[in-house]
């Protein structure tokens, strides 16, 4: 893993501190008891749906652990880690099967 | 059964936040873990979590500057990932709107998936609620999340500090994240929308400054509300038909 330096984890920390409690306080600030526009609260509703597993794709597809080869382990452990999320709502059962899966096929076919 | 004084609406909201402790304490360590691996200290770990206290975000930010991406898109993307922040605060206003403005200030940086959560759910179920009642339950719904995710996040960095490269923990912070969007996909809009960011993702993966996750969340959020829109028409011409 690549380090970066702390002038950037400082901005980060207090341009996401700053950023964060504006997003949270801005409408139970300044928007009284006004209805917020439905086209927007419609599309804030997918966010974290969006950028999430635009995120996480990449590193499920070109893993770090493989130099960015497409890996079989990674790939099967990202589909249980989701799906069993997606079936049982249970965060913590997600990651425990994707975890099991992933070591598991590592060590049978390595 | 409704509350007699706002002290037992407090306790109420902190007795309904217990099981949460299951998802913040590990979740906390986690981070605390990741961040020690990434190369921070206990102090910078600590005080990112006190500063900025959201879990996906934080995790987001970790990973990008990690792929060394420009400082303003690991700014954009984590903001990007908490603007689900702002639909809730706009959820609440109607219901805690009324309070004074340094207990809504407050109850801002409080404003988590947890809190939040279990406090829409209180106040739709008991319209009768005054508003320091109100105030008092979403309180006492942070109360132990809250210390839990600082302090689970401190006892993370210094294990981490002591976990050997070789455990191969660089796919874990992958799984965490897929873990939590498991649960998130409730509705077809919210899968068109998950679907629509993992393919723009593959196919911007190419761009520079990691903008591909910028135009993929963007794409992943304009399908999820377009698709619902066009699930709302759908239902109201079936039922103007019958």
């Amino acid at each position: 893993m690549s380090h970066f330096d702390s002038m950037t984890l400082w901005t980060v920390i207090l341009g996401l501190a700053a950023g964060s409690f504006g997003l949270r306080f801005a409408f139970l600030a300044l928007m009284g008891d006004r209805i917020m526009p439905a086209w927007l609260m419609r599309h804030l509703r997918y966010t974290a749906v969006a950028i999430l597993p635009a995120l996480v794709t990449p590193l499920v597809v070109w893993p770090s652990a493989t130099n960015a080869m497409p890996s079989l382990p990674h790939l099967m452990a990202a589909l249980v880690a989701l799906a069993v999320g997606f079936l049982s709502k249970n965060i913590l059962a997600a990651m425990a099967t994707g975890a099991l899966t992933l070591y598991g096929l590592l060590a049978l076919i390595g | 059964m409704p509350f007699t004084t706002t002290k037992s609406a407090f306790w109420r909201g902190f007795r309904d936040s217990a099981p949460f402790i299951l998802v913040a304490g590990p979740f906390g360590l986690l981070f605390g873990v990741l961040a020690a691996e990434a190369g921070l200290n206990v102090l910078e770990a600590f005080a990112f979590s006190l500063a900025v206290f959201a879990g996906a975000a934080q995790f987001t930010a970790l990973q990008l500057m990690q792929e060394q991406a420009p400082t303003i898109i690991v700014l954009i993307s984590a903001l990007a990932v908490n603007l689900r922040m702002a639909m809730y605060s706009a959820s609440l206003t109607p219901y805690l709107g009324a309070a004074p403005l340094w207990q809504r200030a407050f109850a801002s940086y409080f404003l988590v998936d947890q809190s939040y959560a279990l406090s829409i759910a209180k106040f739709e179920a008991e319209p009768d609620l005054t508003t320091s009642q109100r105030m008092a339950y979403f309180f006492g719904a942070s109360g132990i999340v809250t210390p839990l995710w600082m302090g689970a996040t401190i006892l993370g960095a210094q294990l981490g500090a002591q976990v050997p490269d070789s455990w191969g923990l660089d796919f874990v912070l992958p799984l965490a994240f897929l873990a939590m969007i498991g649960p998130m996909l409730r509705t077809p809009a919210h899968l068109a929308a998950c679907f629509t960011a993992v393919v723009t993702a593959l196919l911007a993966a190419g761009l520079p400054y990691n903008f591909g996750l910028i135009v993929a969340g963007l794409s992943g959020m304009i399908v999820g509300a377009q698709t619902e829109l066009w699930l709302e028409r759908y239902k109201t011409q079936k039922e103007a038909v019958r």
